[in-house]
């Protein structure tokens, strides 16, 4: 069949005008399908993103294609272990063979289910609780807790691994998530960074800054305040009047979301839509994770102080594990005997990473001094060498 | 290639657009430094040839600034960023103290954070409150920072270049009194002054005058005076406070024997306390006199009015070189 000149400028136009508009319009169908929840759940509604109920019912249509049974089994057990370890370092602490630490206890489907959510080439920038969002991201468990124990060897992120160091001043950290993210975008790189805080790091004027710059700049950064409903003994309530945490991204310019942070599939959900505006050049995502500090704030805290039994009652219903063992259940894969043989064989894991926490040495007079820069300082030098001395005729 | 007769306003943007033109992880940020090019014009000109992408405005806050610069600088990114006055600079001080300092530590070595903080500092030019201050001993009492300051354009660029290549963070003080006081021959091409080390200005036998930024031009005139009475002055240009190069400072003291400290700061607790230390606890018995210090009082810096109550000059300084020589 000839087609005559008449014919292909029909053609031409057709396309222009008809077949160019509807494949435009079919991709954006399909960028709105993949939005779901951002900019969909209004935080001035306080309308919260929840798909697996603390009861353990699921909405289907929300669950993410990719949260097969057999990768929620995984990834429950991933968050199992770090609540055995949680639990294995308390008991050491009481015992004087761990440093003061902040339990992860409660926040493990807010930190598993984003980390999850992310690439391996994104960078995680933590507080001092995320020892599940930081390991699951590559950072060795065996030196996460050395650095707990108070031994500088912990402070050794591995070469390929995109995880800062824990960071123990509130709120001061998510302003170097937005500079990774920046240089990153700058230099046309698709890797975006996801920092880590709590409710409390929202008062801090560095929170402010930092979500500010992120907006101006439409900076690639995935801010997630884990409201644990506690800084301290402070509780939200003393923080802000404003009724979420995750519209203060509004102010901002950019989207904010109030997520069930005990929901292991919402909070994969939302950061995966957060991670992927921010990864297309969209800019940055507040995600409100509500969850609940099960334990203390750390170790040298005691929290009956400021808060009823009754509270942390209501809050242990919804654990993120029982709700997870509920589907999981309904799924035909958890049950004691289950439950019971993961125990034992984390147990294994947890004693294995214990034994060679337990078994490394403590820093050396040289590691005190030789990371602070490049090059020694002449006076560090004769610091070092001066308490090398002393130690020797202390001998 | 030619060299160019330079203010240190001028010295330091070429400075910055050597580095910029050579390594294009090095970027320029801060308030007002884009269109404006600074509210010193030390950036002047650079969005123009760099882009916006290279040089552009931040947000009016100092720890947003130090802090994503502490970010992009761990990411690969070589941050030049300023902060406009050094009086400002407290609200990013806990950024630089907690982050900046503590980084290479804090992972072995596995992230770093080579990035410089620019900024004005010190008195002279009748500026508002809060404009005046040279509050460097706090920086240089920061474990993991370095701290330099400059006194003449030459230095200016050489002593820059060298910061930004630095693979640590680095904080730069320009004495802003001196930003067009003195106009220098400075060389086109690249070449940078060592970090860490003082270099002696002028040789004399009988004291060494140790200072550094704007203070060496008093430490020079006080110089020419004691001339007149047969005293010869050596002037030891310190040029990086953090980390301090004992090994000058001890150097042209075993030879004068003699030494006066000069700083603009406070008298206390300041750099003058540091270096007076130093030479006591290493040549306490080859020193003919004991060290002095000439230094701004631990007072507010004054309004300008009486801003030259407060500031050092060369004639306190000669005052003080009458007296080590009694």
């Amino acid at each position: 069949m000839k087609i005559k000149k008449y014919e292909f400028i029909l053609i031409c136009i057709l396309w222009h005008k008809y077949i160019k508009f509807t494949i435009v319009a079919k991709c954006s169908e399909i960028l709105y399908s993949l939005n779901m929840f951002i900019n969909k759940f209004d935080p001035l509604k306080k309308q919260m993103v929840q798909i697996l109920d603390a009861d353990g019912n699921h909405k289907e249509d929300l669950v993410p294609a990719e949260l097969t049974p057999e990768v929620v089994k995984k990834l429950y057990e991933q968050m199992f272990f770090y609540r055995m370890v949680d639990a294995r370092m308390l008991k050491m602490q009481r015992s004087g063979r761990m440093g003061t630490f902040a339990s992860i206890e409660g926040q493990e489907a807010a930190q598993i289910g984003s980390e999850f959510a992310i690439q391996k080439t994104d960078w995680i920038v933590p507080a001092f609780r995320e020892i599940a969002a930081m390991c699951a991201h590559g950072y060795p468990l065996d030196k996460y807790i050395l650095y707990w124990r108070g031994n500088e060897i912990g402070s050794t992120p591995p070469k390929d691994v995109n995880v800062l160091p824990v960071s123990v001043p509130v709120g001061s950290q998510m302003l170097h998530a937005v500079g990774i993210s920046w240089a990153s975008k700058m230099r046309a790189e698709k890797t975006i960074a996801l920092s880590y805080f709590g409710d409390g790091a929202t008062s801090e004027g560095d929170f402010h800054e930092a979500m500010n710059f992120a907006g101006v700049y439409k900076t690639p950064t995935v801010f997630i305040c884990q409201n644990n409903q506690y800084a301290i003994s402070t509780p939200r309530s003393k923080q802000t009047a404003s009724d979420t945490l995750a519209q203060k991204a509004l102010a901002y310019g950019f989207p904010g979301v109030l997520v069930d942070g005990n929901d292991l599939f919402a909070m994969y959900a939302v950061t995966k839509e957060a991670a992927e505006r921010a990864r297309n050049g969209e800019g940055p995502t507040l995600i409100e994770a509500q969850t609940y500090r099960l334990a203390d704030h750390t170790t040298s805290d005691d929290a009956t102080k400021y808060r009823e039994q009754e509270e942390v009652d209501e809050w242990r219903k919804k654990d993120p594990f029982i709700r997870l063992q509920k589907y999981l259940y309904k799924k035909g894969i958890w049950n004691k005997k289950y439950q019971a043989k993961l125990e034992e064989d984390l147990t294994v894991r947890v004693d294995e990473v214990m034994t060679a926490v337990e078994s490394t040495p403590d820093q050396t007079p040289d590691d005190i001094f030789d990371y602070h820069y490049a090059e020694i300082t002449q006076s560090l030098k004769e610091q070092k060498a001066y308490l090398k001395y002393i130690l020797k005729q202390q001998k | 290639m030619a060299n160019q007769t330079l203010t240190m306003v001028q010295s330091i943007n070429l400075a910055l657009r050597r580095e910029m033109r050579s390594d294009p992880s090095v970027i320029v940020y801060g308030q007002d430094v884009g269109v404006e090019g600074g509210v010193f014009r030390v950036t002047e000109g650079i969005q123009k040839e760099f882009g916006e992408q290279r040089c552009f405005d931040a947000p009016l806050a100092e720890a947003g600034i130090v802090g994503t610069a502490i970010g992009m600088a761990i990411n690969g990114m070589k941050p030049v960023v300023e902060i406009q006055f050094s009086g400002f600079f407290f609200e990013a001080f806990s950024q630089m103290l907690c982050h900046a300092a503590r980084m290479r530590n804090r992972s072995r070595g596995r992230f770093t954070v080579p990035m410089v903080v620019r900024m004005p500092y010190g008195g002279g030019i009748k500026a508002l409150e809060h404009h005046s201050e040279s509050m460097e001993a706090i920086m240089a009492h920061t474990p993991g920072l370095k701290v330099v300051i400059p006194s003449t354009p030459f230095d200016a660029k050489g002593l820059l270049i060298a910061a930004i290549r630095d693979p640590d963070p680095v904080i730069f003080m320009e004495p802003k009194r001196l930003y067009r006081a003195i106009k220098q021959e400075v060389p086109e091409e690249d070449y940078f002054i060592p970090i860490g080390k003082a270099a002696v200005v002028q040789e004399g036998k009988d004291i060494t005058l140790i200072a550094y930024g704007s203070m060496i031009r008093e430490c020079w005139q006080a110089s020419q005076e004691a001339k007149k009475n047969g005293i010869s002055c050596e002037i030891l240009d310190l040029r990086t406070i953090s980390p301090l190069d004992h090994e000058s400072i001890l150097t042209t003291v075993k030879k004068t024997g003699r030494a006066i400290v000069v700083h603009e700061a406070p008298r206390s607790f300041g750099a003058g306390a540091e270096v007076s230390a130093l030479i006591h606890e290493n040549l306490f018995h080859t020193l003919k006199s004991p060290v002095l210090r000439v230094t701004g009082f631990d007072t507010i810096m004054p309004l300008p009015r009486t801003e030259n109550y407060y500031n050092p000059n060369a004639f306190r300084v000669l005052k003080a070189i009458e007296l080590v020589m009694k």
